[in-house]
């Protein structure tokens, strides 16, 4: 049986960061993924914001990594690549009663330690934002963007180089404590570890049920998005917020501009029992439409081009108000156990920072050791469609796919979609190419796209056309052949 | 950088920039390239490999690809040049055309351009259709290229959203293919698509057409696993109580095309919102003078036939460099129950073909053509449906039209 030192349970943003900061060390650590490719849960699906820190209370471990975190992320873009936009935000408010929670913001946010807050009057916001009206808004400069799934991606990829294991469309069945290790029961075999970092979003509470009886429930609460045309991307400059709303513990449905051009509008915020029910709702779609349009007036009617839904993990009930702070902790009845619950938002913000929180954590059982050969690899984003005519001249002497479009709509060439393909973790969904190289994101939603990369899945990475999946281990594409051909 | 020079280049090598490219050599253009971002030419024809198309251009009913093959080798045998897998990055008002494949980057100077950049699908968002996200929701093209050039099987158990011309056309052939093809869904009381398509793959095989119908939710986490329709009132709204859950692995979408115009909105060229192509004179010729359009991306044709007549009338304009240009123009507005008219305006006394289409189907209607309030032209037909496009030819003197022609369809 695999003896690790480290099992890290979740390849969603928390377990990747971890992953990360686990592969800086001389260790055996291994991360568990049900999905096909990281980042295929909660972690893509959110509105990609690195949060300054204005919206959790003081002292709570949310504003904590929250501004940890968003200190940490710069850094780390320019280690591995990713994309950041520090585009700013601004909170909106309508009129002067609601201007007064814009002063409440305030000075959380400045208890917080977020620097460069201030209140501006709504010509102000016009000036800067010419589509947008308020009455008062607050301004926080240190709030950015960046594409989630993207510096999940990043981290898992950098990790796997550094020898991290990552174990795709491994579903983790049973755990038990034996001694000092973990027995952990997996599809793909069993394992054992000495350490067990339980980062399964959603799914926490499955994973402490299966070694202890759990002490919190998890409260699934659902946001809808809708994304909008890149045509329509210079109608916001920074993020546009609405004064949130006083329940459920949301920041309200806003609009957010993403690194690739197209705005965001969402999220909407249900309690639903099924943690899985990702679906999007007629009746939502129609509701964020209208309250973006509250925001925004000149969002035109046809500007949407696709729509998700993403859960939240909440550790609080819509009765209790919707708001609990994350639980970060080892367990006391099995030591090595360490338990990361609830990580809502910030938590894509505050992922660097709970990971080298865990790496504390791990430090008390272990001696940590640096690794000498640690490897920081740039992932690669370098699009042809952003490069100088120079540039993507010399790429195409060197490799003539990079001369060839494989994507319209977002121009990506066949050299990025077999880059994408080759992946260190060895994803090859077709949404591991999506969100790897972008070919399929743009407006005409794969149309054009698909049957070219079901080419090269095939030609050039001799996949079987049955093996080939959308997303997830079920979500087959094909059904095997249409015709049997005798001379073929 | 690889420069060239040419009297007429054409963007797309479907059945629009075929036509067109013939036409211009033989009216004249000494030297022709035609571009296309795929490996093969043809477009979409390569895979529509069911019958039915020339039956008015040449008499003879062809399948996609034999059609092809005709302007393909008229194409050859004039020498005109072909650059595949060569994708247009962008074009300007000088003429000027960047273009990308794997020699490296080409800029194309030209006399003339012709648009000929085909048609897009919609999307299941395009329409909003909620639910979840699974695999197993292709347009009807998509399904088609993989069926027919692929040879993959897409799914077991077919529903078909849209009575568009490829949703039906395809009904047939996943029918033919041995798939359980469980229906066409169908928002509107009546087929979109031609007549003779809802008769010859729907009724001759019993495949069920819902009308007045929509699907209202897609359910299945990983493969589609059912789709819920329900019936729609006179203004579409969903009538409740008659949502009904229907099994399938496979959603088709056949929801309407979109003219590919990205390219021609970067380079400011001036849309027609009704058509979703570019605004143009009697010659094919948009708002950049020297460039032309043709095909599905200036609107969307029922008949290749008709596609390329127009085709080849706008390749015969641009070969010709030095065009007499009156200093009047004149715009052709859509009346009564038009949903749009092409050319959209015009700027010559000629003979003009104009093609439209109706709103919604209407029993023997006369077409009529006013200027300034004064009837000059009407004609009565037999009957006009919005799947079917309305064609007829009018002289135009300029110095008698002294106003904006108004064309509208009544009774």
């Amino acid at each position: 049986m695999k003896d690790f030192h480290v099992a890290v349970v979740g390849g969603g943003v928390i377990g990747s960061s971890i992953a990360w900061e686990l592969s800086k060390y001389d260790l055996n650590s291994v991360v568990f993924e049900k999905e096909c490719d990281v980042a295929f849960g909660t972690s893509k699906a959110n509105s990609g914001v690195i949060h300054s820190g204005i919206n959790s209370a003081t002292g709570s471990l949310k504003a904590k990594f929250c501004v940890e975190g968003n200190k940490l992320i710069e850094p780390l873009a320019n280690k591995l690549g990713f994309s950041v936009k520090w585009v700013g935000k601004y909170v909106i408010s309508k009129n002067e009663k609601e201007a007064k929670e814009l002063e409440k913001l305030i000075k959380i946010g400045k208890e917080n330690g977020v620097s460069g807050l201030k209140i501006v009057d709504g010509k102000e916001v016009n000036e800067k934002e010419p589509n947008i009206s308020g009455y008062h808004a607050l301004w926080v400069p240190t709030a950015g963007i960046m594409l989630p799934y993207e510096f999940t991606i990043a981290l898992a990829e950098n990790a796997t180089e550094n020898n991290v294991k990552f174990l795709l469309e491994t579903k983790v069945s049973n755990i038990t404590k034996k001694d000092d290790r973990f027995l952990i029961k997996t599809n793909k075999g069993n394992f054992q570890s000495q350490l067990l970092i339980n980062a399964s979003g959603l799914n926490c509470k499955k994973i402490v049920e299966m070694l202890e009886k759990p002490d919190f429930n998890v409260y699934p609460c659902r946001g809808e998005y809708l994304v909008l045309d890149k045509k329509y991307s210079n109608l916001i400059n920074s993020m546009i917020y609405p004064v949130p709303p006083k329940k459920l513990g949301v920041l309200g449905v806003h609009l957010t501009p993403t690194i690739e051009g197209n705005i965001l509008i969402g999220p909407s915020a249900e309690f639903i029992n099924d943690p899985e029910d990702k679906k999007t709702t007629k009746n939502m779609m129609k509701t964020l439409l209208k309250e973006a349009k509250e925001l925004l007036p000149s969002i035109p009617n046809d500007s949407i081009i696709s729509a998700y839904s993403g859960i939240r993990c909440k550790l609080a009930s819509s009765e209790e108000g919707g708001w609990a702070d994350y639980k970060i902790y080892e367990s006391k009845i099995n030591s090595g156990f360490i338990n990361l619950l609830g990580i809502e938002s910030p938590g894509l913000t505050g992922a660097p920072a709970i990971a080298k929180e865990v790496i504390k954590m791990i430090s008390r059982h272990i001696d940590l050791k640096p690794k000498k050969n640690f490897k920081t690899r740039k992932f690669m984003r370098k699009r042809f469609s952003e490069m100088s005519s120079k540039e993507q001249e010399e790429l195409i002497k060197k490799d003539e796919n990079w001369g060839r479009i494989v994507c319209r709509c977002e121009q990506i060439t066949k050299a990025e979609v077999i880059n994408a393909l080759s992946n260190p973790l060895g994803a090859k969904t077709l949404s591991s190419v999506k969100f790897r190289c972008r070919a399929g994101m743009g407006r005409c939603q794969g149309g054009f796209c698909t049957q070219h990369i079901i080419r090269i899945m095939e030609k050039r990475f001799d996949m079987d056309i049955n093996e080939m999946k959308l997303k997830s281990p079920n979500s087959n594409l094909f059904y095997g052949r249409a015709r049997n051909l005798e001379n073929d | 950088m690889i420069n060239i020079n040419t009297d007429v280049t054409i963007i797309g090598a479907g059945p629009g920039g075929l036509a067109s490219a013939v036409s211009a050599k033989l009216n004249g253009a000494k030297k022709v390239i035609v571009l296309d971002r795929n490996n093969w030419l043809g477009g979409i024809l390569p895979q529509c490999i069911h019958d039915g198309f020339g039956v008015e251009e040449l008499g003879k009913s062809l399948t996609g690809p034999e059609y092809a093959d005709l302007y393909i080798t008229e194409a050859r045998k004039n020498k005109i040049e072909f650059l595949t897998e060569t994708m247009v990055l962008n074009f300007n008002k000088n003429l000027e055309i960047t273009a990308v494949n794997k020699k490296g980057l080409l800029n194309i100077k030209s006399q003339s351009i012709i648009l000929a950049m085909g048609c897009r699908e919609k999307t299941r968002w395009n329409i909003m259709i909620p639910g979840d996200r699974p695999s197993g929701i292709f347009t009807a093209g998509v399904a088609q290229s993989f069926n027919n050039l692929y040879n993959i099987r897409i799914g077991k158990k077919i529903l078909i959203l849209g009575s568009g011309d490829v949703g039906l056309i395809m009904a047939r052939r996943l029918k033919f293919e041995g798939l359980d093809v469980l229906g066409v869904v169908e928002i509107l009381p009546y087929g979109s698509g031609l007549p003779r398509n809802i008769v010859q793959c729907l009724d001759d095989y019993d495949i069920p057409l819902f009308l007045n119908h929509t699907v209202t939710e897609i359910i299945g986490r990983d493969r589609l696993e059912s789709v819920k329709i329900a019936e729609v009132d006179k203004n579409f709204k969903v009538i409740e109580g008659t949502e009904k859950e229907i099994s399938c692995d496979s959603l088709l979408l056949s929801v309407g095309l979109i003219p590919e115009n990205e390219l021609s909105k970067e380079a400011k060229i001036k849309i027609d919102k009704n058509t979703g192509g570019p605004i143009v004179n009697q010659f094919f010729e948009t708002s950049i003078p020297g460039i032309f359009a043709c095909g599905n991306c200036l609107q969307v044709y029922d008949t290749v036939d008709s596609l390329s007549k127009d085709a080849k009338t706008a390749g015969r304009f641009a070969a010709i460099k030095k065009r007499n240009k009156l200093n009047r123009e004149i715009k052709v507005i859509p009346g009564k129950n038009i949903s749009y008219i092409i050319p959209q305006k015009i700027d010559n006394s000629c003979k003009v073909h104009f093609t439209l289409r109706v709103k919604k189907p209407i029993e023997k209607p006369i077409i009529k053509v006013k200027s300034k309030g004064i009837k000059f032209y009407s004609k009565q037909l037999r009957f006009a449906i919005p799947a079917n496009m309305v064609e007829f030819d009018l002289d135009i003197d300029l110095d008698e039209v002294y106003k904006n022609l108004e064309v509208s369809i009544g009774d």
